[in-house]
């Protein structure tokens, strides 16, 4: 009887410290920051910029769930043809000098500078205090001029009708639309629906945080290792950057 | 002809012309509408080439719009007098060319009933906010200049209003380019160079359309020509065309010097399939050296062949603006440099275009606009064709 009751609470003890160690060591796992939601009507913070670091050499050619999680949570329907639009996009590379191949997702940039906003006639384009670049979609007259202006070729044109669309990222045809870093979970204190998948496929190739809190991983690990930021030459400061480029 | 024999035969041609306009604008109008109703999946635009057709049309029309005024230019801010009488006909022009850009560059948007939210919400860092303003400014200075040429009473404020019209379609014109210099992710864009290039350009293809519209009206209403007049813009025209000939070699020159524009260069001028054959066989040979020969030679230069060479200015311009706006948008962005790139969104490829019905008819209906508003304007307005007088010949110029 003793050592069945000494039994059970063995068990129950290595299950609860494995479930203790598990949420403990969750953030770190999922690599990113839990982002602390904001009430709703409070404006959102420069104090905070929200980015991404994306490390290519975990990025798996062939592997597709940022790009799929993104089309469910914001409800665009994967591409099929050249008028389809696309929100995030995996790009395959191969250096030419050496031959190394690698993979990356691509979508956008999120920049301190945006030429999108500079461009945009109506101001339908505009940056957010956090650094999160969107669409006023109900001002957005579709001339595409943001498009012509980005240099990550990251916005897409809504060329047929949106028959169904989700309550939470209302879509037009006629209206241009990109990435919105998932505005509507970083705000509830959630992360970007493709940051998410990428760590359930297990790949943890996509960091997501606060590039301002000198606590954050994404801070920390950009402080450590080397990245680069696509066409840094234009000056635009991207939001995101990417390891192993 | 006399004066009433031609206001009775020619009233038929007139009401059949007006017919024929509108049923063009009207299809313009249709393809307007069928693309809001389905989207612009029905153009062959797509997520890399997002300005397509009606955009050639539209900037045609625009860019031209600010060239006809030149013999407004030539007759009011620097005082030849042969060119006064046809300022009129300038100005009408100029309204009529940028009525019909705009209403193409307009229906073309992917929302045009929002066309009020652009008017309400400026931008002041976005070069299309800044022309919406030049744009109806040039309305605005243009018909305050007709009413000074036209109205007596008002004449003695010709040359102030029409400085004021010169300087403003200088402004709008490198407005123009700049929608494009200011492109910086682009190969076939930033460069400062693209106001000028355009300026020239607006001279030279402003000047052709003014020469076949003074033509078509002045035949049509059965006015006198003075060959003079004629010769002296004739080789006016041959100096605009050897000058964007040589903005726009500057251009493409300068781009193949530097390593990172070699490739695009190569594209446009050499490889590129189609863009390679409109930019040397349409634009270079066909849209500018025969014009010019047409224009030199000396046993050609007839009124006719300076028109000829006129139309042919004209559809080079095209096949220019087709190569510089649809080919700087199928020639892939560089954004990841020394890398080879594949994506489902075209990266590293060089995109397809293929025009459509649709957009080629929204495009002619807004040439349609600007035929109506023209051949409308001259004949209400009597006094836009004037009779050109034996002794303007011997102005001294």
């Amino acid at each position: 009887m003793s050592d069945e009751v000494n039994l059970n609470r063995r068990q129950f003890l290595t299950k609860a410290s494995a479930a203790v160690a598990g949420i403990a060591i969750a953030p770190g796992m999922l690599l990113f920051d839990f982002a602390h939601g904001r009430p709703l009507g409070e404006p959102a913070s420069s104090t905070v910029r929200w980015g991404m670091l994306i490390d290519t050499t975990q990025c798996e050619t062939g592997c597709n769930e940022c790009v799929s999680a993104c089309s469910k949570e914001n409800g665009w329907p994967e591409a099929r043809t050249s008028t389809d639009v696309q929100w995030i996009r995996k790009v395959d590379l191969k250096q030419l000098s050496t031959g190394r191949q690698s993979s990356l997702p691509m979508m956008c940039q999120h920049c301190a500078e945006p030429p999108c906003v500079d461009v945009c006639p109506t101001n339908a384009s505009f940056k957010r205090a956090d650094g999160i670049v969107l669409v006023d979609k109900h001002r957005c007259i579709g001339c595409r001029y943001c498009m012509m202006a980005c240099p990550y070729k990251a916005r897409s044109f809504v060329h047929e009708p949106v028959l169904d669309h989700d309550s939470d990222m209302p879509r037009g045809k006629g209206t241009v639309e990109s990435c919105t870093l998932c505005v509507h979970r970083v705000d509830k204190g959630g992360t970007p629906a493709c940051v998410e998948a990428c760590a359930k496929a297990g790949h943890r190739a996509i960091l997501f945080g606060d590039l301002n809190d000198p606590n954050s991983e994404i801070y920390l690990r950009i402080r450590s290792v080397t990245t680069s930021q696509l066409r840094a030459d234009l000056g635009l400061n991207p939001g995101i950057s990417f390891v192993g480029l | 002809m006399t004066q009433k024999t031609f206001g009775q035969s020619e009233s038929r041609y007139f009401y059949l012309l007006v017919a024929f306009g509108l049923f063009i604008a009207a299809m313009g109008f249709g393809a307007a509408h069928y693309m809001e109703e389905h989207g612009h999946v029905v153009t062959g635009m797509n997520q890399q080439v997002v300005w397509g057709m009606p955009h050639v049309f539209a900037i045609f029309m625009i860019v031209a719009a600010s060239g006809v005024l030149n013999v407004a230019a030539i007759g009011s801010v620097f005082g030849k007098v042969a060119y006064k009488g046809r300022a009129p006909l300038a100005g009408m022009l100029s309204i009529a060319m940028l009525a019909g850009g705009l209403a193409v560059l307009m229906l073309d948007l992917g929302r045009p009933e929002r066309v009020i939210v652009a008017a309400t919400n400026f931008n002041p860092t976005s070069v299309f906010a800044w022309n919406l303003p030049l744009y109806s400014g040039l309305f605005f200075f243009v018909s305050l200049y007709m009413w000074t040429l036209l109205e007596q009473r008002m004449n003695h404020w010709v040359k102030p209003i029409g400085l004021a019209v010169f300087t403003w379609r200088i402004i709008l014109t490198t407005g123009t380019g700049l929608i494009f210099a200011f492109l910086v992710a682009r190969q076939a864009y930033a460069s400062a160079i693209l106001p000028p290039m355009f300026l020239v350009m607006s001279f030279t293809w402003g000047l052709a359309v003014f020469h076949v519209v003074q033509s078509a009206m002045y035949a049509w209403n059965g006015k006198v020509h003075d060959p003079a007049i004629l010769q002296r813009m004739r080789n006016l025209l041959g100096i605009f065309v050897i000058g964007t000939l040589y903005l726009v070699a500057a251009y493409h020159l300068t781009n193949l010097y530097f390593a990172r524009q070699t490739a695009f260069e190569h594209f446009i001028l050499r490889d590129g399939g189609i863009f390679p054959c409109l930019f040397w066989g349409g634009y270079v040979v066909f849209g500018s050296l025969l014009p010019l020969l047409l224009i030199y030679l000396p046993s050609l230069g007839k009124p006719r062949f300076v028109v000829a060479a006129s139309l042919l200015v004209i559809l080079g311009s095209f096949a220019l603006l087709y190569v510089f706006i649809i080919g700087g948008q199928v020639f892939p962005l560089s954004i990841f440099p020394g890398y080879e790139v594949s994506s489902s969104f075209g990266d590293g490829q060089i995109a397809s275009y293929h025009p459509s019905l649709p957009e080629f008819l929204l495009g002619f209906g807004g040439l349609a606009i600007a035929f109506l508003t023209t051949i409308i304007g001259v004949r209400v307005i009597d006094s836009l064709l004037p009779h050109d007088a034996p002794d303007r010949r011997k102005d001294n110029h």
